[in-house]
C-alpha cells in the first residue's frame, strides 16, 4: 500500500484526462469515471492510513531526481507521515461525498462532464499537494489547486459575478503566492535543498540565521494567507461562493483552503524556528478568526455565513499552530500543533456537511437569503438533522467532533491570556451565528410561503453524502479521546511535531469551552426561536456596528479605494501616455514613411524610369534612321559588301585613301538613297 | 603577258559586278554571277600557268569552281522559279519583303 501510494493522486488525474479527451460527450460515463477514480483513491488512502498505523506512524519516503545539476537537485517524491495519511483520507472522503452529491445538485447542467473533469483535476492537485515531499512540488500543486479553484468558481461564467469572483480569487491568491515562492527560493538558497526533511534538519541544526528564518517564515506564511483566506487576503473567499455549492464545500471549505493550514503544519519546524514569525502567524489567525466571526453574525446569505465561518475556523487553526510555534521557540510544550491539525480534519467534515446541507436547501428553495427560508425542517428531514449535527459540532458541543478539536485549541491558547479571551469570544460567536443560521433556516414559520410550498427533500444522491458526513462529524472527533481505544492511541499520539508528549485533559477548560458554546446557542435560541428579544430591536440599538459588520468591515471598499482605484487611475494615465505619446510616435513614423515614399516615388518616376525610358527612346530614335539601311533590296546589300571589301583591300594599301574612299562612298550612297526615297515608287515592269 | 590575262579577268569581274548590281532581272543577275566565276577561273588558270606551272592546282581549282557554279546555278534557278511563282515575275526590285 505504502509503496504504491503515489497512485492515489494519479487515479483522479487519469479520470480527468479520460473525461477531457474521450468521454466528454457521454455524461453518465464521465461522472462514473470520475467517481470511480476517487473511490479507488479513497480505498487506497484508507489502506495507506492503516498501513501507517500498523507501523506506528513511521514515515515513508520515496524520491526520484527531477532536475539534476551540480548545484541544484530538484526531486519528485512522496513523503507519507501521519499528517499526510490523515489528509489523504480526509481529501478523498470529502471529494467522494461531493462528487456523489454533485450527481444530484448539478443535474441537467450543460457542462456536466467538464464539471466532473475539473473536480477530478482538483482532487489530483490536492492529493498531490498533500503527498509531495519537497517545497517545489508543493508549490506546483499549490498553483494547480489555485487554477482549478479559479475554473470552478467561475464555472457558471455566464454570470458576471461568478467570472469576476474567479478572477478575484485568482489574483488575490497570486499576491500570497508571490510571497510563498520568494520564501521557497530563499529557503532553497539558504538550506541548499527543497526536501522537507533535509530543510528541517538544516533549520534544527541552526544553519540559517534567525533573522533570515523569520523572513522565510513570514514569506512562506504569505502563501497560507492567500490560500487559506487569512486577513488581509480573505476577501476572495466569500465571493468564491458564486461557484456551485458542492465546489464551495469541497474547495472553499474542506480541502483547498485547508492547504494553507496544512502547509503551516508541514513546515512547522521552519516557523517554530522563529518566535517572531510564529507570533505573526498567531496574530493574523486571531484577527482573521475574530473579524470573520463578527461579519458572519450579520450576513443574510446562507453561503456567505458559512464562508465567513470557514474563514474564522481557518484563522482558529492558524492561530493554534502559530501559538504552538511561539511556545516551541520558547521551549515550552503546547498542544497547539495537535489542536490545529486535529481541527483541520474535523472541520473538513462538518464544514463540508454544512455546505452540502446549504446546497440541499438552496436546491429546494432556489434562494440564498435565509430570511426567505424558515420552517424547512418539516420538509427536509435528513438535511435539517445533518445540518443540526454539523452546527452542534462546530459549536463545540460534546460528543460531536468539533468539541474535541476546539477544546484543544482552547487549551493551546490558555497560556496566552489575550489569545485565550479571543478564542472564547470567537467560540461564543461561532455557536451564536451557526444556530442563528439553523433557526432561521429550519425552525420557526416559513417567511416565504411560496418558496416553502415548493421545497422538497433532495434526491438520494444528495442526502447520502450528507448522512456519511453526518456520521463523520460525530465520530471523527472520537479519535481525539485521550485514552487508548481498541488498542489504538488517539490522534495526538499519531500526528505530532517534534517529540511525542503526553497531554493531560483539563476538565476545567473543557467545561469553560462547552459553557461558552452552549451559551452562544442559548442566546441564539432566545432571539431567533423563542423571540424573547426582538432581533430587530437589538439591530436598531447597535445599528452603526451592525452596518459596519454587515459591510464586512468595509475591507472590500478599502481595497477598492486604496488599491483598485489607484491602479485603475494609473492604468488610465498610462493608457493616455500610450495613446498620445507612444501611438503618436508610431503614427508619426508611419506618416513620415508615407511621405518619404512619396518623395522616393518622384525619384523613381523621373530619374530611374526616366533613365530606362531614355535609353529606350534613344534606341528608338537611332533605329528610326538606321532602319533605312534595311532596304530589302539584295542588290543594295551586294553593293555594300563590295564597297566594303574594296575599302578593306584599299586600307592595306593606303589607309587615308581608304577613309576618303569610304566617305565618298557614303556620300554617294546617301545621296542615291535619298533620291531613291524622294522618287515615287516605280511601276511594275517586267 | 600575264598582265593581259589578269586585265581580262579584272574587266570580266567588273562587268560581272556591274551586272549583278544593276540587272533587275534575277536571271540576269545569275548570268552576271557566272561572269564573275569565270573571271576568277581565268585568274586561277593564269596564276597556275605563270607562277606555279609545275603543278595543276589552279586548273583543278578552276574545274571545281565550274562544278560548284553548275550546282549553284541549279539552286539559283530553282530560287528564281519560286520567285516567279510567288511574285508572278522575276524583277528583283519587287522582292523587298526584308525591307524595314
Amino acid at each position: 500500500m505504502l509503496e504504491t501510494a503515489y497512485l492515489i493522486p494519479v487515479y483522479p488525474l487519469f479520470a480527468f484526462t479520460v473525461i477531457i479527451f474521450f468521454t466528454r460527450w457521454n455524461e453518465k460515463l464521465s461522472s462514473a469515471i470520475s467517481i470511480g477514480a476517487i473511490l479507488i483513491g479513497l480505498v487506497h488512502s484508507v489502506g495507506v492510513l492503516l498501513a501507517l498505523i500498523s507501523r506506528h506512524g513511521l514515515p515513508y519516503e520515496v524520491s526520484v531526481p527531477f532536475i539534476q545539476h551540480p548545484k541544484i537537485l530538484l526531486e519528485v517524491g512522496m513523503w507519507i507521515d501521519p499528517l499526510t495519511a490523515v489528509m489523504l483520507v480526509v481529501v478523498a472522503i470529502v471529494s467522494s461525498c461531493v462528487q456523489v452529491y454533485s450527481l444530484g445538485y448539478m443535474h441537467g447542467d450543460p457542462r456536466w462532464s467538464r464539471y466532473f473533469s475539473y473536480l477530478s483535476l482538483f482532487t489530483f492537485s490536492m492529493l498531490g499537494l498533500v503527498i509531495s515531499n519537497n517545497f517545489f512540488m508543493i508549490f506546483m500543486f499549490w498553483e494547480l489547486v489555485g487554477l482549478t479553484s479559479y475554473l470552478l468558481i467561475g464555472f457558471w461564467f455566464e454570470k458576471k459575478t461568478a467570472s469576476d469572483a474567479g478572477k478575484k480569487a485568482f489574483i488575490t491568491n497570486r499576491i500570497g503566492d508571490f510571497g510563498f515562492i520568494i520564501g521557497i527560493i530563499l529557503l532553497f538558497a539558504y538550506a541548499g535543498t527543497a526536501n522537507y526533511q533535509e530543510v528541517f534538519a538544516k533549520v534544527s541544526a541552526g544553519a540559517i540565521s534567525p533573522g533570515m528564518l523569520t523572513a522565510i517564515g513570514i514569506l512562506l506564511f504569505c502563501g497560507a494567507v492567500g490560500k487559506s483566506a487569512q486577513f488581509p487576503l480573505h476577501v476572495w473567499l466569500p465571493d468564491a461562493m458564486e461557484g456551485p455549492t458542492p465546489v464551495s464545500a469541497l474547495i472553499h471549505a474542506a480541502t483547498m483552503v485547508a492547504a494553507g493550514v496544512y502547509m503551516v503544519a508541514r513546515g512547522m519546524t521552519v516557523f517554530a524556528g522563529s518566535a517572531e514569525a510564529s507570533t505573526v502567524i498567531a496574530v493574523i489567525g486571531l484577527i482573521t478568526s475574530f473579524m470573520a466571526a463578527t461579519i458572519a453574525l450579520t450576513q443574510v446569505d446562507i453561503k456567505r455565513v458559512l464562508a465567513y465561518s470557514t474563514c474564522s475556523q481557518l484563522g482558529y487553526m492558524i492561530m493554534a499552530l502559530g501559538l504552538y510555534g511561539v511556545d516551541y521557540a520558547h521551549h515550552h510544550h503546547s498542544v497547539g500543533y495537535y489542536a490545529g491539525t486535529f481541527h483541520l480534519m474535523t472541520h473538513a467534515f462538518f464544514k463540508a456537511l454544512l455546505f452540502l446541507g446549504a446546497g440541499s436547501v438552496i436546491h429546494a428553495v432556489h434562494t440564498n437569503d435565509i430570511f426567505e427560508m424558515g420552517g424547512l425542517r418539516k420538509k427536509m428531514n435528513i438535511t435539517s438533522i445533518t445540518f443540526l449535527i454539523a452546527c452542534l459540532s462546530i459549536s463545540g458541543i460534546p460528543p460531536f467532533s468539533g468539541f474535541f478539536s476546539k477544546d484543544e485549541i482552547v487549551v493551546a491558547s490558555s497560556t496566552h491570556p489575550f489569545f485565550f479571551v479571543g478564542t472564547l469570544l470567537i467560540a461564543f460567536m461561532t455557536a451564536f451565528y451557526m444556530f442563528r443560521l439553523y433557526f432561521l433556516t429550519f425552525e420557526g414559520s416559513p417567511r416565504n410561503q411560496h418558496k416553502y410550498d415548493h421545497a422538497h427533500e433532495s434526491p438520494t444522491s444528495m442526502t447520502l453524502p450528507l448522512i456519511v458526513l453526518g456520521f463523520l462529524s460525530i465520530f471523527a472527533g472520537w479519535t481525539g479521546l485521550p485514552f487508548e481505544w481498541f488498542g489504538l492511541t488517539g490522534f495526538s499520539h499519531f500526528v505530532y511535531h517534534g517529540e511525542l508528549a503526553e497531554h493531560h485533559p483539563s476538565y476545567l477548560l473543557m467545561a469553560i469551552s462547552v459553557v461558552v458554546g452552549g451559551s452562544g446557542i442559548l442566546f441564539s435560541y432566545l432571539i431567533y426561536k423563542r423571540k424573547a428579544w426582538s432581533s430587530e430591536a437589538i439591530k436598531a440599538k447597535v445599528l452603526p456596528i451592525q452596518k459596519f459588520l454587515f459591510n464586512k468591515w468595509y475591507i472590500d471598499e478599502l481595497y477598492e479605494a486604496t488599491i483598485i482605484q489607484p491602479t485603475l487611475t494609473l492604468a488610465r494615465k498610462l493608457w493616455w501616455f500610450d495613446a498620445s505619446v507612444i501611438d503618436g510616435m508610431v503614427n508619426f513614423a508611419g506618416w513620415f514613411t508615407v511621405k518619404w515614399a512619396d518623395a522616393k516615388e518622384l525619384f523613381d518616376k523621373y530619374i530611374i524610369d526616366g533613365a530606362v525610358n531614355g535609353i529606350g527612346h534613344v534606341c528608338m530614335a537611332g533605329s528610326f534612321f538606321l532602319r533605312f539601311i534595311q532596304t530589302g533590296k539584295v542588290q543594295f546589300y551586294a553593293l555594300v559588301i563590295i564597297v566594303t571589301s574594296v575599302a578593306v583591300v584599299l586600307y592595306k594599301v593606303t589607309p587615308q585613301g581608304a577613309i576618303i574612299y569610304l566617305v565618298l562612298a557614303l556620300i554617294v550612297g546617301g545621296v542615291g538613297l535619298l533620291s531613291r526615297l524622294a522618287r515615287p515608287e516605280r511601276a511594275e515592269t517586267d | 603577258m600575264m598582265m593581259a590575262y589578269l586585265a581580262l579577268a579584272a574587266i570580266l569581274f567588273a562587268i560581272g559586278i556591274f551586272g549583278v548590281l544593276t540587272r533587275r532581272n534575277a536571271i540576269g543577275i545569275l548570268m552576271s554571277l557566272e561572269l564573275m566565276f569565270n573571271a576568277v577561273n581565268i585568274n586561277l588558270v593564269t596564276f597556275n600557268k605563270f607562277i606555279a606551272p609545275e603543278g595543276l592546282t589552279g586548273q583543278i581549282f578552276a574545274i571545281f569552281v565550274v562544278v560548284v557554279a553548275a550546282a549553284e546555278a541549279v539552286v539559283g534557278l530553282a530560287i528564281v522559279l519560286l520567285l516567279y511563282r510567288n511574285w508572278k515575275g522575276v524583277d528583283i526590285d519587287n522582292i523587298n519583303i526584308m525591307k524595314w
